[in-house]
């Protein structure tokens, strides 16, 4: 079966976000009233498996093993089959 | 082991920087130092040819996904095998800046208990964006990471750090107990200090990223895998060194000359 996942990448609370703090000012400076920006990462993965539970496992360990850093990175999906 | 015989494997992929800087170093030195690009490793697989193994910094394929990540993970399905086989056998490991990131994501560093399947740390987004800079970092090891032992502890070595991504981040839950960790294995080997050589405590520019209790550079358990984000390198002469016009002369070396002379005599008089 095939499958395609939507990933999102974001980075853990408590972890400074250059990228989204300069982004926010950025936004300020256009004049619109941000308080604050994360930014986050997004993949879409299309892949096969034998079932939709093999599917989520997959991408599961994906995410663990390259697309995101458990260390410092949370990360939620959809699947869906295509 | 005479040091003619030390042979020196530097990788390149794309994106790499200072490999020809790290390859002079070491042939100023004596070894035999090999440049070989990534894909021909892939190939050859010959790593047990080599004595010493170094990952240069840079932007290995662009840094997409992490900095580092990419060039890991193909790392760990095409030369897996043969770069844990290395390790075991106690050679030698180093990883500058990138380099640095590609061990964390390769699962060798920390390495609490071996090679790890997800990263157990991380070199994070630093605080005040990318960072080009002198810096100092003091030596803290007491003897685990082997091939420094050529330094005293407290040596203080000045040489640039140049990264986006390279605060070091330990997993927040556990941040004080594997913290404490580090120093009980003896696994902290530079940490961030300023002109006068006490801690930056997390003061920029001294601590040029905002990394986690000072941290530039962290060796495994077993102290043949070592990673840092300076560059030794670019300091290994002593024209290279910021102020040394305020000399008549430049001296012969500069500070990056000891560490890598230190992993030279360490691989001559234990090989």
């Amino acid at each position: 079966m095939k499958f395609k996942a939507f990933v999102y990448v974001t980075l853990k609370s408590g972890y400074s976000d250059p990228e989204g703090d300069t982004t926010a000012d950025a936004l300020k400076g256009l004049g619109y009233s941000v308080n604050k920006v994360r930014a986050s990462k997004a993949y879409e993965v299309y892949f096969e498996g034998k079932d939709k539970e093999q599917a989520k496992a997959l991408i599961e360990e994906m995410c663990r093993r390259l697309l995101t850093n458990p260390t410092k990175d949370d990360y939620r999906f959809e699947l869906s089959e295509q | 082991m005479n040091k003619e015989d030390i042979r020196v494997l530097i990788l390149r992929a794309p994106g790499t920087n200072c490999d020809l800087e790290a390859v002079r170093s070491f042939r100023e030195l004596g070894p035999q130092v090999d440049l070989i690009h990534t894909q021909k490793m892939f190939k050859d697989k010959n790593l047990e040819d080599y004595d010493v193994l170094l990952f240069p910094g840079g932007f290995s394929y662009g840094d997409y996904v992490r900095s580092g990540a990419i060039w890991a993970k193909e790392c760990e399905y095409r030369i897996g095998k043969e770069l844990s086989e290395f390790v075991d056998e106690g050679k030698p490991l180093i990883g500058i800046c990138n380099g640095f990131q590609q061990l964390v994501e390769m699962g060798f560093l920390p390495g609490w208990k071996g090679k790890s399947l997800y990263p157990e740390a991380a070199l994070g987004n630093s605080t005040h964006g990318y960072q080009n800079r002198w810096i100092r970092m003091r030596y803290e090891g007491k003897g685990n990471c082997d091939m420094m032992g050529g330094l005293e502890e407290g040596f203080i070595l000045q040489c640039p750090v140049a990264h986006g991504e390279g605060r070091f981040i330990l997993p927040p839950d556990q941040r004080e107990e594997l913290l404490q960790r580090l120093y009980d294995l003896d696994m902290m080997v530079w940490r961030y200090v300023r002109e006068d050589g006490s801690y930056a405590e997390n003061d920029w520019p001294e601590n040029p990223n905002g990394a986690y209790h000072d941290v530039a550079g962290i060796c495994n358990p077993e102290g043949n895998v070592l990673g840092l984000m300076p560059h030794p390198e670019r300091a290994f002469y002593g024209y290279l060194m910021p102020e040394w016009t305020k000399q008549s002369t430049p001296p012969e070396h500069g500070d990056g000359y000891p560490f890598f002379k230190s992993i030279v005599d360490y691989v001559e008089k234990n090989f």
